[in-house]
């Protein structure tokens, strides 16, 4: 690898992380922005026009805070837990591929590295990614973190076993693991109108993966490890300053990943019509992704407006005796029906 | 690049299962146990066995040491209390783990030839292949195991069922 390419994969890593952040500061204003319509108020609106630099007024708030570290807590991994929350919640991003195929020098320029077993790269962060939270729970000392951090690690780990099943059906569709395979396993149209996206010979798997997903990444009506009316704030109760924005800019990038899954596995990633002039082409598949990547981020924030939260053991019942046997039947349905149709 | 990255992760396992034994709060050695589990998925990842290296870390470092940790936090277990190290194991230990695993070096070297020892990129991972390999030529030990630990499961509930 000569010394170009290598600085020219860097500029791209830093490209991508870049945009990245600001998705992830900008949904946070996103989402308050459209709660507030939601519920009849307007939301930001000092900062900048309809509130858009509120964003940065946060991390230049957040940035000058003073950092406050509680006398009990047990220091090495209560500084260790924030970063491992945000570093987990970030890495997922090495594999997602944003757009065709497209080289230049040869390197990729939609995607940071399409690994062969992507999907798989993943998921495995996503079962790191809960370390931060428990330990960031338990290293706090105080009541209120513990719980919180118990009762992520707990609905983490149901959560997980449906989100593996509900997505081995797309697997078995599209026989590969590589995130841009599975994609380009999905373009094209059937009957020349409908698109061959997963989602509608998977429509069951879509169900499982959208709820496990929204469980896994904490929100609501799944958010009891921060459930503020019993436990305050959770696991980062006792974080302040850069620390406790951290474990924010984790929680949004988490929803950010678990659309762009949901977006490359079951929407068909950036495939969606195409025209115009070859300049418009190039940047039009980008948009699409953004397009059902936005959709998703959109869902978040309308159920969180809707609906109310569970209770503790009506999600776990919910997890382990509804949503892992529905995604276990899929699977054997799906299996089966491919058995036939190739056999 | 690749024996100065083994040598890396050799030395962060090797280091981090000596931390797991000296340190004397349960979290702290199971954050250890996790650290060993991903400098051996490293390693497994450098052979080229891709898939191995990601089970590893979802089945080992992932799901069983959540529940390690999950378990220790529910009991609020607290940093454990030392006796006095024996006589025996003071003066003996350290020459005994050396004489422990000189034996087995040396049996690994008589039993391996040189020539013959696994290489960087060795197992070119193809997930296929492991799933070809295990439905076709290794299809009773794979179910075998299955059922074994279907039995466990059962087990586990009717212990852990309350007595009516």
């Amino acid at each position: 690898m000569s010394l170009p390419v290598l600085g020219f994969i860097l500029a791209k890593i830093v490209v991508v992380l870049a945009v990245l952040l600001t998705t992830v500061a900008y949904a946070v204003w996103f989402e308050r922005k459209l709660l507030a319509h939601m519920q009849s108020r307007w939301g930001p609106t000092r900062v900048g026009p309809h509130g858009l630099l509120q964003p940065i007024a946060d991390a230049i708030k957040l940035l000058t805070k003073e950092d406050i570290i509680p006398s009990g807590v047990f220091r090495l991994v209560y500084l260790l837990a924030p970063f491992l929350a945000l570093v987990t919640a970030l890495l997922s991003f090495a594999v997602i591929p944003y757009g065709p195929s497209r080289q230049v020098a040869g390197v990729d320029l939609f995607q940071i590295s399409d690994l062969d077993i992507g999907l798989l790269f993943v998921l495995s962060v996503g079962s790191m990614g809960v370390y931060g939270f428990v330990l960031a729970g338990w290293s706090s000392n105080s009541k209120y973190s513990l719980l919180g951090g118990l009762r992520s690690s707990a609905q983490m780990i149901s959560y997980e076993l449906a989100i593996g099943l509900s997505v081995v059906g797309v697997l078995l569709l599209s026989g590969s693991l590589s995130l841009r395979a599975i994609v380009d396993a999905q373009a094209g149209a059937a009957w020349g109108v409908l698109p061959r996206w997963n989602i509608f010979p998977q429509f069951v798997g879509f169900g499982c993966f959208l709820v496990a997903a929204i469980a896994e990444t904490n929100r609501t009506p799944f958010d009891l490890p921060e459930a503020e009316q019993e436990l305050v704030a959770g696991y980062h109760t006792e974080y302040s300053s850069m620390k406790f924005a951290m474990f924010f800019m984790a929680e949004y990038a988490n929803m950010l990943t678990a659309s762009c899954m949901a977006t490359l596995l079951f929407l068909g990633g950036w495939h969606g019509p195409l025209f115009g002039p070859a300049a418009l082409q190039a940047v039009l598949p980008l948009f699409w992704f953004a397009l059902k990547v936005f959709c998703f981020m959109f869902l978040y924030v309308w159920l969180r407006a809707t609906l109310p939260r569970f209770r503790y053991d009506q999600l776990m019942a919910f997890g382990w005796k509804f949503l892992v046997p529905v995604a276990m039947g899929n699977l054997i349905l799906t299996s089966f029906v491919i058995a036939v149709w190739a056999g | 690049m690749y024996q100065l990255l083994f040598f890396v992760f050799a030395a962060a396992a090797v280091g981090f299962a000596v931390n797991l034994l000296a340190q004397r709060h349960p979290i702290h050695s199971a954050l250890s146990l996790i650290g060993v589990m991903a400098s051996l998925a490293s390693l497994y990842l450098m052979l080229g066995a891709e898939f191995i290296a990601v089970a590893q870390v979802i089945v080992y470092a992932g799901a069983i040491m959540v529940l390690f940790v999950f378990v220790i936090m529910l009991l609020n277990a607290a940093e454990e209390e030392r006796t006095d190290r024996s006589r025996l194991a003071r003066w003996m230990g350290l020459p005994l783990v050396l004489v422990l695993l000189s034996a087995i070096t040396a049996i690994l070297y008589r039993q391996v030839p040189p020539d013959s020892m696994v290489r960087f990129g060795d197992f070119p991972g193809q997930t296929a292949e492991i799933g070809r390999r295990l439905f076709l030529q290794f299809l009773l030990p794979f179910e075998v195991v299955s059922i074994l630990i279907l039995v466990a499961i059962i087990g586990a509930v009717v212990l852990a069922r309350k007595e009516t």
